[in-house]
């Protein structure tokens, strides 16, 4: 079979992207996460099933399966914006590990056209899947939300061992640009102490330069009513700005780390 | 090389920009009471002379004024803001909204009752006398029908003077106005009594010279004023401040400039008194960082003067050009609205030689937009491939301010496309932009921009009615439209309507040419515009080289997305017949007629009654006005018009980069601007199309019932060439790549792609990089201009609670940036409306 023929299940796809990764990039939102992080803003993302969800009023099926190829053709679309500004395709999700073969076909398919790569994951999958794609993956933004492995698994659903390690074998790996991501979720880890404590890990990793902060929002509480759950974040308010300028400094505080706010 | 770190603002021009804005604008009648007593005195000579000695009798006599703190002089009205008004154009609405003007809801004006008295007096005498009454007499009856039936409205210039233009600054600057006067007096002198065109040529060239001799007058007057207020000035800074303008005035713009300041006072004369001769809008500085540049970079290399001191003074004439007003009547203030008066000015670009001419002033542009943040000058910016990128980031911070400048037009578009319609290489590239997105060749060029706003919605709805509207004929007969039995005789037959009204518009433009020409010619700007003074005439009567008409075009979107659901539905999917199609656009979708509707329903029943010999009375009137106000569709009716609402909204929509779609829209596009090219006006020039509204899509949008696009009676056509409001659901990279797809070369009138931006999408470096990158990347694709709204949707809904908190809120509305607040609630709404482009 051609890998363009390779199948995948997808939710969304999101153009003029600029907070995910270099430029200005498309992102393919693939369906399906091992995680239930409380605070996720993509709730209809987190099972594999084609679901429906009441959005404005009306019922939207959330899923849908396509091949490679298809894909291709809709990152195709913004080729002239990403060859201005250095942009280029990036697969979130969900968690793009979970879809290792259609993953790791759709990068191929756009490294093969000249179209950047970049995925947004936890790393939460054995390393063999993540090899996987390493050959076709230009930019790593990977998760880290938290070094204290019971809360971890609270607040998320798993535990951070293995997260940890295959961060440390991809940084290990040399294949690709690693950017470390921290969700600050206000009740979870926006102490200095525990953001801290993620920019000392992240600052061992060979290669990694940059750490993300990316403070918490309540965009996606709409959708946990549409699938009829209900939001265990009722009532945690986003960080203040302050706050995460002083998480901001904290990080540069123990670590060479370049740090920003946002993505 | 020029230096990109910002100047602080000083705190002068913090005040200046308080006085200017402490009060309501009011309207004066000076000028008016001065141009009428010379027009009495001067009945039976040349109209050129009669026009000189009124300019000059108004510049002799005029009350003058320094505010407070002013370094740069010369007001029009003793008020700030204030307007004079011009009843040589039109002053019927004027009469008619006097007592209206302070309260109408776009673009108020105060008024005093003193003031009115003298203007109903001096509008006795224009009775019969007005552009606007000679340009009715030189239509054909159709064409009239077609703008008293909205299918388009020259009112600009049918009102107004023509404006719409920019004059050789650089000239003035450099040999002042006694150098002209001494080039007009060298051609004189070759006149010779015997030759054929003597009359014209020589009465032209005198008031020219009459002209010249009132304006170095008038800045004399200045310069007695200032050294007066200086010998009794207790403060010593105000004082040498004061005398130093008297300096200024008593040597520019009589003479050459000899330093920068001088440049910048003598370049505020020529702007300010362009429209005390003429109530034409949009007279654009244009190339300011150009033709400044000499005398700013001479005193820098001096030592003459510092780069703070410098932006001090550009940004006091970015205040002064706030200071200018135009009061317009009320219908025409809703499609102008926010008391603009479109003064482009341009930063950045090429020379002649295609070189990148990018310096010290164009980066100071935009610094003085920051700091004066007000809607005027409408600041543009050139962008090329060797475009500074640096340069461009300065650009894209002034964007992230929200106050929706500057715009951004393509180099690479504009240059051809001015190539193609007969300018040299050298001049194209030298361009700048008029009023709105305007190209033109400064100096040399009568453009006629902005010539008429044309609604492309209406030859549909004729198309639907066999030509018909509200019982008149006002298209022609292209057959009923349920006997068409194939989209391309469909599609033939909008065409037709379009060319049919499109040659309507061309009569109406130039009966109004011909009544500027024969009634208001202008010796002043035409001894600035090359080559009246060889050619002996005015701009008015063809002297320019380059001699253009632009009219406008609007609702490409609404049309594209119309004939596209028609031929889906209709012809291919045969799921809706044209039966229903045409009984649901009758019923606004099951939405049934509003009061409007009403009125013309019923208009139409009565005509077609007297027609019939019956005679009717009020009781009749009112009996069918009722009755057609309480028709309802049947119950089943309705909801198949509500599911014909819904297939349609299925239907793919222009702007969401799909190419069948787009592709389609180009061609659409081409109903309007290629029927355009084919003729000509009576200065020789050739008709050009542009695809830009102002803001007139809101209020003609009004006018136009509903559209097969889905859009219901009423509510606002889309907006330039941008996608309809709403319809574009792909984000701003497919919207761009959707607008590129059309043909922006043959639109050379210009064309307004707007998108509306949340602030956080060009937060910090990065947001600026990617913002650049998205405006490199639409011009990649030959789009040809591209502008932003960057506020958020709560900002504006805030606003609109609360006016007396936001006094200050600028956005850009459709091709210049005007004050929120001041905006009808309608074009709010719309400004509210458009897709969100947020993160």
């Amino acid at each position: 079979m051609d890998y363009l023929d390779t199948k995948g299940r997808i939710f969304d796809i999101q153009r003029y992207s600029i907070h995910d990764g270099p430029g200005i990039r498309t992102i393919v939102f693939l369906k399906g996460c091992v995680l239930r992080c409380r605070w996720c803003c993509n709730p209809e993302s987190q099972e594999f099933r084609i679901q429906t969800m009441m959005a404005a009023g009306k019922e939207k099926i959330i899923g849908r399966d396509v091949t490679v190829r298809e894909m291709i053709e809709k990152v195709e679309q913004d080729r002239p914006y990403y060859y201005r500004s250095g942009g280029g395709l990036t697969l979130s999700g969900g968690e793009c590990l979970c879809q290792p073969e259609f993953s790791r076909d759709l990068l191929r398919a756009a490294k093969e056209r000249g179209i950047n790569t970049a995925i947004e994951s936890m790393a939460c999958a054995p390393f063999e899947k993540i090899e996987m794609l390493l050959p076709y993956l230009d930019v790593y933004l990977m998760d880290v939300k938290h070094t204290n492995p019971e809360k971890h698994r609270e607040f998320t659903g798993r535990s951070n061992e293995l997260m940890l390690e295959n961060a440390r074998k991809t940084a290990l790996s040399g294949k690709t640009k690693l950017v470390i991501r921290v969700p600050v979720i206000p009740s979870f880890n926006d102490t200095v102490e525990e953001i801290q404590g993620i920019a000392r890990f992240a600052d061992t990793l060979p290669g990694v330069e940059k750490i993300h902060l990316l403070p918490y929002h309540r965009l996606g509480q709409d959708k946990y009513e549409g699938l009829g759950r209900t939001y265990q974040m009722e009532g945690i308010l986003p960080p203040s700005m302050e706050h995460m300028e002083t998480l901001k400094k904290a990080v540069h505080a123990v670590s060479g780390l370049d740090c920003q706010i946002g993505g | 090389m020029f230096n990109t770190t910002d100047i602080p603002k000083s705190s002068r021009i913090t005040r200046l920009v308080e006085n200017l804005y402490a009060k309501m604008p009011e309207i004066e009648s000076t000028r008016a009471i001065l141009l009428t007593e010379s027009y009495r005195e001067t009945e039976g000579e040349p109209i050129i002379t009669r026009r000189a000695k009124a300019f000059a009798h108004i510049l002799r006599n005029i009350p003058i004024i320094i505010r407070d703190e002013e370094l740069i002089v010369g007001s029009s009205t003793l008020a700030p803001r204030g307007c004079q008004t011009f009843p040589e154009f039109s002053f019927q609405w004027l009469e008619d909204e006097l007592d209206t003007v302070e309260t109408r809801s776009a673009d108020p004006f105060y008024i005093s009752e003193k003031t009115k008295q003298e203007l109903r007096e001096v509008h006795k005498y224009w009775k019969g006398k007005t552009t606007s009454e000679l340009a009715t007499s030189y239509m054909a009856p159709e064409a009239i029908r077609a703008i008293d039936h909205n299918v388009f409205t020259p009112g600009n210039y049918f009102y107004n003077g023509v404006g719409h233009v920019t004059v050789k600054y650089e000239e003035v600057l450099a040999v002042g106005y006694e150098g002209i006067m001494a080039k007009a007096q060298a051609e004189l002198d070759q006149c010779h009594v015997g030759d054929g065109d003597y009359a014209r040529r020589s009465r032209f060239l005198e008031a020219v010279i009459l002209s010249c001799q009132a304006v170095i007058e008038y800045a004399q007057r200045y310069a007695m004023l200032a050294d007066e207020m200086a010998s009794t000035c207790s403060d010593p800074v105000r004082k040498q401040e004061l005398h130093i303008i008297a300096q200024n005035c008593s040597r520019v713009p009589a003479k050459g400039a000899t330093g920068f300041y001088e440049a910048c006072q003598s370049f505020w004369f020529v702007q300010q008194l362009l429209q005390m001769e003429s109530s034409g809008h949009s007279i654009s500085p244009g190339r300011f960082d150009q033709y400044m540049y000499p005398y700013y970079e001479a005193d820098i290399r001096n030592g003459n003067i510092t780069r703070e001191f410098a932006q001090e003074l550009m940004d006091c004439i970015w205040v002064k050009l706030n200071d200018l007003n135009k009061c317009r009547d009320a219908a025409s203030a809703e499609g102008f609205a926010g008391y603009s008066l479109f003064q482009n000015l341009i930063a950045g670009g090429q020379n002649k030689d295609g070189e990148d001419v990018t310096n010290d002033l164009s980066i100071m542009s935009i610094q003085a937009s920051m700091h004066v943040f007000l809607p005027q000058p409408s600041l543009s910016v050139r962008v090329w491939n060797g475009s500074p990128h640096e340069f461009l980031i300065k650009a894209a911070e002034l964007t992230r301010t929200g106050i929706g400048l500057p715009a951004y037009y393509n180099d690479e578009v504009i240059i051809t496309a001015l190539q193609n319609r007969g300018l040299s290489l050298e001049d194209a590239r030298e361009y700048n932009i008029i009023g709105c997105v305007e190209p033109q060749k400064a100096g040399k060029t009568e453009g006629w921009h902005d010539a008429a706003f044309f609604n492309m919605c209406r030859p549909l709805e004729l198309v639907f009615a066999n030509g018909m509207d509200k019982g008149e004929m006002v298209g022609i007969p292209t057959g009923d439209v349920t006997e068409m039995s194939t989209f391309e005789e469909f599609y033939d037959a909008y065409k037709k309507q379009m060319e049919y009204c499109i040659s309507l518009l061309v009569n109406a433009d130039n009966a109004i040419d011909v009544a500027h020409a024969e009634r208001c010619p202008l010796p002043f700007l035409s001894c600035m515009v090359d080559d009246c003074l060889k050619e002996g005439k005015t701009v008015q009567e063809g002297g320019a080289v380059y001699n253009f008409t632009g009219p406008q075009g609007f609702g490409v979107a609404n049309m594209a997305d119309s004939l596209f659901a028609v031929r889906k539905l209709v012809y291919e999917d045969k799921s809706v017949s044209m039966q229903e199609y045409k009984e649901a656009l009758a019923w606004n979708f099951g939405k049934g007629f509003d009061e409007t509707d009403a009125a013309d329903v019923a208009s139409a029943v009565i005509r077609s009654l007297q027609e019939q010999g019956k005679t009717i009375t009020e009781e009749n009137v009112s009996s069918i006005l009722n009755m057609v106000l309480n028709l309802k569709p049947e119950p089943a009716k309705k909801a198949r018009y509500e599911e014909i609402h819904d297939l349609i909204d299925r239907v793919p929509k222009f702007g969401n980069a799909i190419p069948e779609v787009d592709y389609f829209a180009r061609d659409v596009a081409y109903t309007y601007t290629r029927p355009m090219e084919k003729y000509k006006n009576p200065r020789g020039g050739q008709y050009q199309a542009g695809l830009y509204p102002v803001s007139a899509n809101v209020p003609l949008g009004g006018q136009t019932g509903a559209t097969p696009d889905g859009r219901y009676a009423h509510t606002p056509v889309a907006d330039g060439v941008s996608p309809s409001a709403g319809k574009d659901v792909k984000g701003p990279t497919a919207a761009a790549t959707s607008v590129s797809r059309l043909d922006h070369f043959i639109v050379s009138n210009g064309t307004l792609f707007n998108q509306k931006f949340h602030p956080s999408a060009l937060a910090g470096r990065e947001g600026l990089e990617k913002f650049v990158a998205l405006i490199r990347s639409y011009f990649d694709q030959k789009g040809m201009h591209m502008q932003f709204n960057v506020v958020s949707r709560e900002t504006l809904l805030d606003a609109q609670e609360h006016p007396e908190n936001y006094k200050h809120l600028v956005v850009r509305v459709a091709g210049y940036s005007a004050l929120f607040t001041t905006l009808s609630r309608s074009l709010q709404d719309d400004i509210i409306r458009r897709t969100e482009q947020g993160f």
